[in-house]
């Protein structure tokens, strides 16, 4: 690269000429990027390096003194009901991975692969499956399958006259089966970004030598798109162990506990950080170590650089089978998309839920109440707004900045920026949300309770996204387009803001767009970190589905609703149909 | 005896017609290329005998029996036939010894049997030391072999190729050339070759179909189709050309202009006047300082050196008779030197004038 010639010393000067203008010739090549440099390190140590420095010495540290012990982890295992707890998440993930990729990688292959009808609508079913906030599913399935008044046993009843309930969302099959209904987008889109990349001459070759399309199927194309499914898999399983909201809402009444909950149960008066943070270090670990498992796994035999030349893709005709796929696409959008958004709207209009859909049970009191007569909705409903869009900006200029220093390398140890600003992605958000409340939350910064502290931790948390993001979008942008505007006489400043953030310009919107929403609808870092004051929309939906009033609750998951599909169409007219569902 | 024949193959998409017509019949163990430029139809036909394509109208026949026909297309995985595709297909996630093995796998063949054969045919592309590899530890050449190797394995009734050395560079092309020739002299599998290049084509085929715009202009052996092409799009796609208006009189060509009376081998049979096109070779006209004075009589006539090139093997001249507004392209040797402007003699070899349609 032509640009670190600019930040290599010199070559010394020749004796005899005066060492003066060596010195000062040095100085007019130094560039303002390693003061940025500088900043940078600072902002990152203070996201990401600090709060998971202090969760690990906290973890090892006496409540009162502070002194070293390390009776917060036999305190954290010395439990039955705590190491359970440990065992129940792990299964879990594993049993709401396998459904994911059971119910996914269908819809990939017909999607990518074949003729199979309304792929517009399986496409439609994947988004709304992503954007529904997975703790709205949750309360949309204890209205369809609660064991008493759940509209699919109410149904079940009526209709065979049994006594039971067909099927109870509160066990762990019902939980784990939430669960996959909104994590399956991910295999979704791992695997039909796999698929897309397999010419069809490698099922042709197949086809030639004597194999029928199922024959193909089986022995070349899901092969080649394993490591795929398998790095799906991984990240399911990891983003199913961290989760909070779906166990919280459905776990805590069936009386599963997770190590989620029980994180949270150690929250409850007396807080006791110093053992949640002891009790999530396996979580760390295992995070840690399956990411690098799922690396390993991708680079593995060079699959993708071998996939991706030549060839077009066509097709495979299926004949009538193509309607058993699109039956299947349609049953998955129905069960994790349309049924309970169905339920959850009646309620939300419903004077009580449970009479059903009738003319004097329609009424419009929930959202009268949420909007003028409820203390904390709207103020929820603007903090959700406005730390999310904080954090959204924050993540994204530090990304872009970041991007641009480690893709033209322009500082030595460059790469430790990006490692930096990539690490929270193998960091559990809620182990992120303890280690912030660990970090910051006490004297002397004393943020516990502030926005400050919310809109930080989101924007460590999502730096990940924001940074994979601006990565791409730099790299897309070839140097010699700068370099051209640079021999004509323009600063690299100057370059970079009118030849190369106009070219990222849009990346950049889409990229915020993304980290907007994951923010606006994030649960389990917030609700370790939210004062009276600045609880958001995902808290205050937490707080009143444990009140119980489910119709208030339907109402608030409404509104919650209608703020998403607002900002996912904004995003999809101004960025692209599939903006957020891009592989990055 | 006739392997494969296609007959008035025909390919529409809608309104445009990919592939128009085509009549062509492979004999047992015959090379036939297709060969034209980028657009022709020359992989929807191949596709089409592989049975990946269905087509509109006409029919593709192996051994007497209808394979292809509008309606009724019996699927590649029945038809015996292997292919080597333009990126080669090899499947990343296999080694080179199960790339190869894939196919004889599907045929049911023992363990003990496919072994056998997958050695053998390793040794025979030079990959058996690489057996284990995965295809992206292999250079392209080597992947190659591997496509060669795991579709010559199987013994197919066809060996069809799409543009198989396009992804190559330039030397290595030249090499796996001779090596698909050489692999065809030893197994004699019927094989169908698409290519754009013409040189890769004359290496390797018994026959070449020169395909434009979905028609199948000239089929003949290479030799023929350099000296006897038939056609204008022949005459100038194979190789490079002089097209010369002129006259057919009583059996006899006058070119305009030049007064020149030849008599090329290939004469019309009926009499009268008409006008007709002749391909010249570059390499066929005479370059002269003097008035050329063979005993052979060919017909000269004077002309100016208007542009000059060289080529290391060859000058490229652009002469202009004179009293003509022709401009004609004479290759000469690298010592036979003239400056722009030079008067020069050309002379003409009645024997290497085509008459083309």
């Amino acid at each position: 690269m032509n640009d670190t010639a600019t930040i290599l010393p010199k070559p010394a000067a020749r004796a005899g000429e005066p060492r003066r203008a060596g010195v000062l010739d040095r100085l007019s090549h130094v560039e303002p990027v390693a003061l940025v440099w500088l900043a940078l390190a600072v902002v990152l140590l203070l996201l990401v390096v600090a709060p998971l420095g202090k969760l690990f010495l906290v973890s090892f540290e006496t409540q009162e003194t502070g002194a070293f012990t390390l009776s917060n982890y036999v305190t954290a295992y010395g439990r039955a009901r705590y190491r359970d707890a440990l065992v129940n998440s792990l299964l879990l993930g594993l049993a709401s991975a396998t459904i994911s990729v059971v119910l996914a990688v269908p819809m990939a292959w017909a999607v990518s692969r074949t003729d199979m009808p309304g792929k517009g609508l399986t496409w439609a079913v994947v988004l709304g499956a992503f954007v529904v906030p997975p703790y709205l599913g949750a309360v949309g399935w204890i209205l369809l399958a609660g064991p008493n008044s759940g509209v699919i046993n109410r149904v079940w009843r009526a209709a065979t006259g049994a006594e039971g309930a067909l099927f109870n969302v509160y066990s762990f099959e019902g939980m784990a089966l939430v669960i996959a209904l909104h994590s399956f987008p991910l295999v979704f889109i791992f695997v039909k970004a796999a698929l897309d990349l397999v010419s069809s001459e490698m099922e042709d070759a197949a086809n030639i030598l004597g194999a029928g399309t199922w024959t193909a199927v089986r022995k070349v194309s899901l092969p080649l798109v394993w490591p795929s499914i398998m790095a799906a898999f991984i990240v399911i399983f990891l983003e199913t162990i961290a989760l909070f909201g779906t166990p919280a809402i459905i776990g805590i009444p069936a009386r599963i506990n997770v190590v989620t909950t029980q994180l949270w149960q150690f929250f409850e008066y007396p807080v006791r950080v110093e053992v949640a943070a002891a009790y999530a270090m396996p979580l760390l670990l295992i995070t840690v170590g399956m990411i690098a498992v799922q690396k390993l796994l991708l680079s593995r035999k060079g699959f993708v650089s071998q996939t991706g030349k030549g060839g077009e893709r066509r097709p495979i005709k299926l004949g009538p089978w193509r309607w058993a796929l699109f039956g299947w696409c349609a049953s998955v959008g129905a069960l994790s998309v349309a049924m309970p958004l169905l339920v959850l709207v009646q309620a939300s209009f419903a004077k009580a839920w449970g009479r059903g859909i009738s003319l004097d049970n329609l009424t419009l009191r929930n959202y009268r109440l949420l909007i003028f007569e409820h203390e904390m909705a709207l103020t929820s409903i603007w903090n959700t707004i406005w730390f999310s869009a904080s954090a959204a900006t924050f993540a994204v200029l530090i990304a872009l900045l970041i991007a641009y220093i480690v893709n033209r390398r322009l500082v030595p140890f460059g790469e430790a920026l990006g490692f930096l600003a990539m690490a929270p992605f193998v960091i559990p958000g809620i182990v992120m949300a303890i280690g912030f409340y660990a970090a910051y939350a006490s004297p002397p910064l004393a943020l516990y309770g502030t926005a400050a502290i919310i809109i930080f931790a989101f924007t460590a948390r999502f730096l990940p996204i924001a940074y994979a993001n601006s990565s791409a979008a730099v790299r897309a942008v070839h140097p010699e387009m700068e370099e051209a505007a640079r021999i004509l006489g323009s600063g690299r400043l100057h370059a970079i803001s009118r030849v190369t953030a106009p070219l990222v310009k849009k990346a950049l919107l889409g990229g915020w767009l993304i980290v907007f929403i994951v923010a606006s609808r994030e649960l389990s870092a917030a609700i370790f970190l939210v004062g009276p004051r600045t609880r958001t929309m995902s808290v205050l939906l937490y707080d009143l589905s444990e009140a119980g009033n489910f119709e208030v609750l339907a109402a608030f998951g409404g509104l919650l609703l209608l703020i998403t599909m607002v900002l996912v169409g904004v995003g999809m007219k101004l960025v692209g149909r599939d903006f957020m569902l891009r592989r990055t | 005896m006739s392997r494969l024949s296609l007959r008035g193959l025909t390919k529409d998409y809608g309104e445009l017609t990919v592939v128009d017509r085509i009549d062509l019949t492979l004999t047992e163990g015959e090379f036939v290329s297709l060969l034209g430029p980028s657009g022709c139809g020359k992989t929807t036909t191949l596709r089409m005998i592989a049975g990946f394509v269905e087509p509109t109208a006409g029919a593709v026949e192996m051994a007497g029996k209808v394979i292809s026909s509008p309606g009724s297309v019996l699927p590649p995985e029945r038809r015996g036939m292997s292919m080597i595709f333009q990126s080669y297909a090899i499947w990343p996630n296999m080694t080179v010894q199960e790339n190869v093995a894939f196919g004889l796998k599907l045929r049911k063949l023992s363990a003990e049997e496919v072994r056998r054969r997958v050695g053998q045919i390793l040794e025979v592309v030079q990959m058996g030391h690489l057996a284990g590899r995965y295809p992206a530890e292999l250079s392209g050449g080597q992947q190659q072999r591997v496509a060669l190797a795991r579709a010559i394995v199987v013994k197919p009734a066809v060996l069809l190729l799409d543009e198989p050395l396009s992804n190559l560079d330039a030397n290595l092309r030249e090499e796996m050339r001779f090596e698909i020739r050489r692999l065809h002299d030893e197994f004699r599998i019927t094989t169908v070759y698409v290519t754009h290049d013409q040189a890769e084509a004359m290496a390797t085929s018994d026959r070449i179909a020169v395909m434009n715009a979905g028609r199948i202009e000239q089929v003949d052996a290479p030799h023929l189709l350099y000296t006897r092409p038939r056609t204008r799009f022949v005459a100038g796609f194979i190789g490079r050309t002089n097209l010369l208006e002129a006259r057919m009189e009583n059996g006899e060509i006058g070119l305009d202009g030049f007064g020149l009376k030849v008599a090329p081998t290939n004469p019309e049979p009926n009499g009268g006047t008409r006008p007709v096109l002749l391909s010249v070779r570059p390499q066929s006209i005479g370059l002269h300082r003097n008035r050329p004075s063979g005993p052979d009589g060919r017909p000269a006539v004077p002309g100016i050196v208007a542009q000059r090139v060289f080529l290391g093997e060859t000058w490229d001249y652009v002469v202009q008779p004179q009293g003509n507004g022709a401009r004609l392209r004479v290759t000469a040797p690298p010592l036979q030197v003239h400056e722009v402007g030079e008067a020069v003699w050309i002379d003409f070899d009645p024997r290497q004038i085509a008459i083309v349609e």
